[in-house]
């Protein structure tokens, strides 16, 4: 006998189940600036420390974006996952939001934290669009930005009350005799963006207008000289006109090109109160550095104002107060309550390091654009 | 006379302002003397320490602390 026929089915493969991810929550990926840790070093790197300490909870991934193919942090794969060059400011923001976009594609970007003065202004502007890509950012309007520019310096301080050295802004090396003549000698002749020279006689001022003007352009700043002790505070404003951290600093050693190569945290509710002060006056969105001269009478005169976080910042968080890592969390819409304490008297000593790095990395960097 | 409550001392004679990050060292004396002023003693009280101590004359104290007290007064170090 012949068995019967199964009857012919058609049975309906289940399909595999989708692998669900198991990597856990994505990184947190964030963009950093001023990977340029030279003898006038940017703030890149220490903005990175202090994230990756200070978002120890969560696994952070950084990107670098640097300018050129020498910026140590470029190499520093301990502390920076992947770098991609972008074009310099004066490639204006259409070239730069193209570039972004291009790196936002690879690495789904979370934040990007600007730490040139000279490529705020870019940032600022395209931070809208940035938005819409999902990308965050923390950075102050173009308005505050104008209001504390080295041009405006003495017209901000007079208007909210803080002491503002005397200065003058040209565009012609003829006014300097005029101007060291109401000044008296020295004077600070200083560049757009970066750089000031203290100057003792007309040659030497000169000498000083030319070089700036070839390197940054005009207008020239001419300033006030005010004798007295060198202090910073690193701050952090969240954008309503309250202050989340501020850190008096007064630096140690300094470089001949003024930049502070040791520096210890200060115990001064006064310089404190300046900094909440600056931040109520401009309702300051981010980080930013007051650099104070303590004139021989004790006035504390406003040399500059920064506007985005120090190369020294780590010491604030070190001292308690990790400014980057909380200006991160309330990019991403978190609360984050003001810092009330820090350590006074902790100190930061800059050192220097060869890297040994393989052409083959730099190659990559200079021909592909990342690494 | 009294050392600004916020002045930091230590045994070893480092002395460390913290409102403007300016430090100092003193010798053994000096290091005694400042933590007597800055426990609040009166020039009495610290002469009288420092004389039963060591082999040194009254006026020749007196001419020393008050050496002392000027440079401690010319660092901002003295509550005024």
């Amino acid at each position: 006998m012949k068995k019967p026929a199964q009857p012919p089915v058609a049975v309906r493969e289940e399909a595999a189940p989708a692998d669900r991810p198991t990597a856990g929550r994505r990184p947190l990926t964030i963009a950093v600036t001023g990977l340029n840790a030279i003898d006038s070093p940017g703030p890149g790197m220490a903005v990175i420390r202090a994230l990756r300490e200070g978002l120890s909870e969560r696994e952070v991934r950084i990107i670098g974006l640097s300018y050129e193919a020498l910026e140590p942090g470029i190499y520093m794969h301990d502390w920076v996952d992947k770098t991609y060059q972008v074009p310099y400011p004066s490639g204006g923001t259409e070239t730069l939001l193209m570039r972004m976009a291009q790196i936002h594609a690879t690495e789904t970007l979370d934040l990007i934290i600007p730490n040139f003065d000279a490529e705020l202004y870019n940032f600022v502007k395209i931070s809208d669009k940035l938005k819409e890509m999902g990308i965050a950012t923390f950075l102050p309007t173009l308005e505050q930005l104008d209001a504390r520019d080295k041009i405006n310096l003495s017209a901000f301080g007079q208007k909210h009350d803080f002491y503002v050295p005397r200065d003058r802004v040209i565009t012609s090396i003829d006014t300097l005799p005029g101007i060291a003549g109401a000044f008296g000698w020295p004077i600070v002749v200083k560049g757009k963006y970066y750089e000031a020279t203290v100057c003792y006689t007309l040659e030497q001022a000169q000498k000083a207008f030319q070089k700036l003007q070839a390197k940054w352009g005009l207008p020239i700043i001419v300033q006030e000289f005010i004798a007295g002790t060198e202090i910073n505070v690193a701050a952090l404003g969240d954008g309503n006109g309250g202050m989340v951290s501020a850190i008096p600093m007064r630096k140690l050693y300094i470089t001949d090109k003024g930049k502070a190569w040791a520096g210890i945290t200060l115990e001064d509710e006064g310089l404190i109160e300046m900094a909440r002060k600056f931040i109520s006056a401009t309702r300051w969105c981010g980080g930013f550095e007051l650099e104070i001269m303590r004139a021989q009478d004790g006035r504390p005169f406003i040399m500059e104002v920064n506007p985005r976080f120090p190369a020294w910042i780590y010491l604030a968080a070190g001292a308690g107060q990790n400014q980057p890592a909380a200006l991160a969390r309330l990019a991403l819409g978190e609360i984050v309550p003001p810092y009330t304490d820090y350590a006074v008297g902790k100190m930061f000593i800059r050192y220097s390091w060869d890297m040994l790095v393989d052409v083959e990395n730099f190659q990559k960097i200079s021909a592909f654009g990342e690494l | 006379m009294k050392l600004k409550k916020n002045i930091a001392t230590s045994e070893s004679g480092f002395v460390f302002n913290p409102t403007t990050g300016d430090s100092y060292s003193t010798n053994p004396v000096g290091t005694e003397i400042l933590f007597l002023l800055k426990e609040g003693h009166s020039f009495a009280e610290i002469s009288a320490t420092i004389l039963e101590k060591y082999d040194v004359e009254p006026t020749v104290f007196e001419k020393d602390f008050d050496d002392l007290l000027a440079q401690l007064k010319s660092y901002n170090l003295i509550e005024q």
